[in-house]
């Protein structure tokens, strides 16, 4: 702690703490008023008549929300399924090797977080037109890897670059086979890191919009999509409703991982790795 | 087997998605801005996709409001951040509360944030609500239109929204993992606060801020969903029409929309090279 507090910059702290609080809970309050709302007209600060009935629609078959959000579950599951297995091995080669172009393939992964989407989506959608994956979930999962990967990539670099590989040796000496090895020494020296960056890799799938509107062609109506097209048809309440349960398994995620993601994680600290 | 063998195939599933999706589909956008496309007949590469963005005026103010959108954002976002993290890294009742927004808003999607902005901030919106109980307007009309505006204001605050806490746990996570001893110094060598912050604390974050500014930079400059939603109709950011174009009855747009595609991947390259820069400095630092 450098020098004495004085009373004005203790009140100078809370006021700002105050208005940042504030400012970051504030344009989600609007969407879960809406999703209760009926008819809130201007001037009307809160909406005169409460009401169900968005989220009643929302549940019910006829909406299409619930078929979207088993959906988009299913994709997110299935891109970081997919980004963990192709993943892992490749975090291993860069976090535990020195080798000739080294830099270049660090360069390559950490391309496509930097590059956007919409950049290389077009001619991707050229390509899937050929082999028949537009308008399918497998080009849109197919799609979705090229966000969720780099993040796998370089979270599981991170841990495999403070990992000591002499303990497989051990192992493999004593007659473990490679898949026991693996099973019973690798994974859970790294499973904390598997977690964290297969979270990432969901969240990532789970906020994909423009991937998702051009590979899917409109067909693979997935939750962003949903929610889109309700806000730009008018319909606020349904949009509130959609919203609240888009933004559910990010504050599940965070709850999980809480700890992993405050101060010095690998996750976190994964940005300026490369 | 040898290192080399056992590296590559490690290697060789991850690099096979990304240069055959990622690259392979920066290849083909490419290629097809350039009017090439052999399976069709078009075996005569020209520049005439080029040349037709480059004479409209549209381009030039999309450019223009894209550069804005991601440079204001990004600006505004990292001073506000540095600012945030400086508050976070102190001990206080209720720090706990702002860490847990900050991660909470970096797992809420861009597009949620962005009705949020378009509900608060609409002419019929809560804001202009508030201001119509105290009198200040009488219809929405009177309200200024802070979304759908020419200047972009409804999509910089969003992003501002979006980006104070990423940039803020990246600058946050830096300065404690560097400690105080630094500033003490200082302090303790005669530098008042704000020397020690501008000689001695900023010199020392300024690449992990300047490697978030990157990303949000690139990001903003080719984001789609929230111009979409929250831009005016022209001039509509680059990704925005980029996508129209590419969506266009008229087939002979598509080799325009693949060529605002590779301006947009250009622009994030020279990100990359800034980026690698500041973070191959830090590593070495």
């Amino acid at each position: 702690m450098i020098g004495q507090d004085g009373l004005w910059t203790q009140t100078f702290r809370y006021l700002t703490c105050l208005v940042l609080v504030i400012w970051l809970v504030l344009p989600l309050i609007p969407l879960a008023i809406w999703s209760f709302a009926r008819g809130w007209f201007f001037p009307d600060i809160l909406p005169r008549v409460w009401t169900l009935d968005a989220w009643d629609y929302a549940m019910s078959d006829t909406s299409g929300v619930l078929d979207s959000l088993w959906l988009t579950i299913g994709i997110s599951l299935a891109a970081t399924a997919l980004s963990i297995l192709i993943g892992v091995p490749a975090g291993r080669a860069l976090g535990m090797y020195k080798f000739r172009g080294k830099e270049v393939v660090e360069m390559m992964i950490l391309a496509p977080m930097i590059v956007p989407g919409i950049a290389v989506a077009l001619g991707i959608h050229s390509v899937f037109i050929w082999l028949g994956l537009t308008n399918t979930v497998q080009g849109v999962i197919l799609v979705h890897l090229i966000p969720t990967l780099p993040y796998m990539t370089l979270v599981m670099a991170g841990i495999f670059s403070n990992y000591d590989p002499a303990f497989e040796a051990q192992a493999r000496s004593l007659g473990a086979s490679p898949l026991k090895t693996f099973w019973y020494v690798t994974l859970p020296a790294i499973l904390p890191g598997i977690i964290v960056g297969g979270l990432f890799a969901f969240l990532v799938s789970w906020s994909q919009y423009i991937l998702t509107l051009l590979i899917g062609g409109g067909r693979v109506v997935t939750l962003p999509l949903l929610l889109f097209n309700f806000a730009t048809s008018g319909r606020n309440d349904i949009t509130g409703a959609i919203g609240m349960i888009y933004i559910l398994p990010g504050i599940f995620i965070l709850l999980l991982t809480a700890k992993q993601l405050s101060g010095r994680s690998a996750a976190v600290g994964g940005f300026g790795r490369l | 087997m040898s290192d080399r063998l056992k590296i590559f195939l490690l290697l060789l599933p991850a690099l096979l998605v990304i240069v055959g999706l990622f690259f392979g589909g920066l290849l083909i956008g490419l290629m097809r801005s350039f009017n090439y496309m052999p399976v069709i007949g078009l075996t005569e590469p020209n520049l005439q996709a080029y040349a037709a963005i480059f004479t409209e005026e549209e381009f030039y103010y999309s450019f223009l409001l894209s550069v804005h959108i991601s440079f204001t954002s990004t600006v505004i976002s990292c001073i506000l951040a540095v600012g945030a993290a400086l508050l976070l890294r102190r001990a206080f009742i209720g720090r706990d509360i702002i860490n847990f927004l900050f991660q909470l808003n970096l797992t809420v999607p861009h597009l949620v944030g962005a009705i949020g902005i378009l509900y608060l901030f609409s002419q019929s919106g809560s804001f202009a609500r508030l201001a119509a109980e105290f009198g200040m307007i009488a219809r929405p009309a009177d309200f200024p239109a802070l979304v759908f505006d020419p200047y972009a204001i409804g999509i910089i605050l969003q992003y501002v929204w979006k980006e104070v806490p990423f940039i803020g746990v990246i600058v946050l996570a830096n300065m404690q993992a560097m400690g105080e001893d630094y500033e003490s110094v200082a302090r303790s060598l005669g530098a008042s606060k704000w020397q020690s912050f501008r000689y001695v604390l900023l010199p020392l974050i300024f690449p992990g801020l300047m490697s978030a500014s990157v990303i949000v930079f690139a990001f903003t400059f080719g984001a789609y969903e929230i111009p979409a939603l929250l831009g005016a109709n022209y001039p509509a950011a680059l990704p925005v029409l980029a996508y129209r174009k590419y969506t266009d009855v008229d087939l002979a747009a598509r080799p325009e929309a693949m060529a605002l595609a590779i301006l947009i991947a250009v622009m994030s390259a020279v990100m990359i090279y800034i980026y690698i820069r500041y973070a191959r400095r830090r590593l070495r630092g």
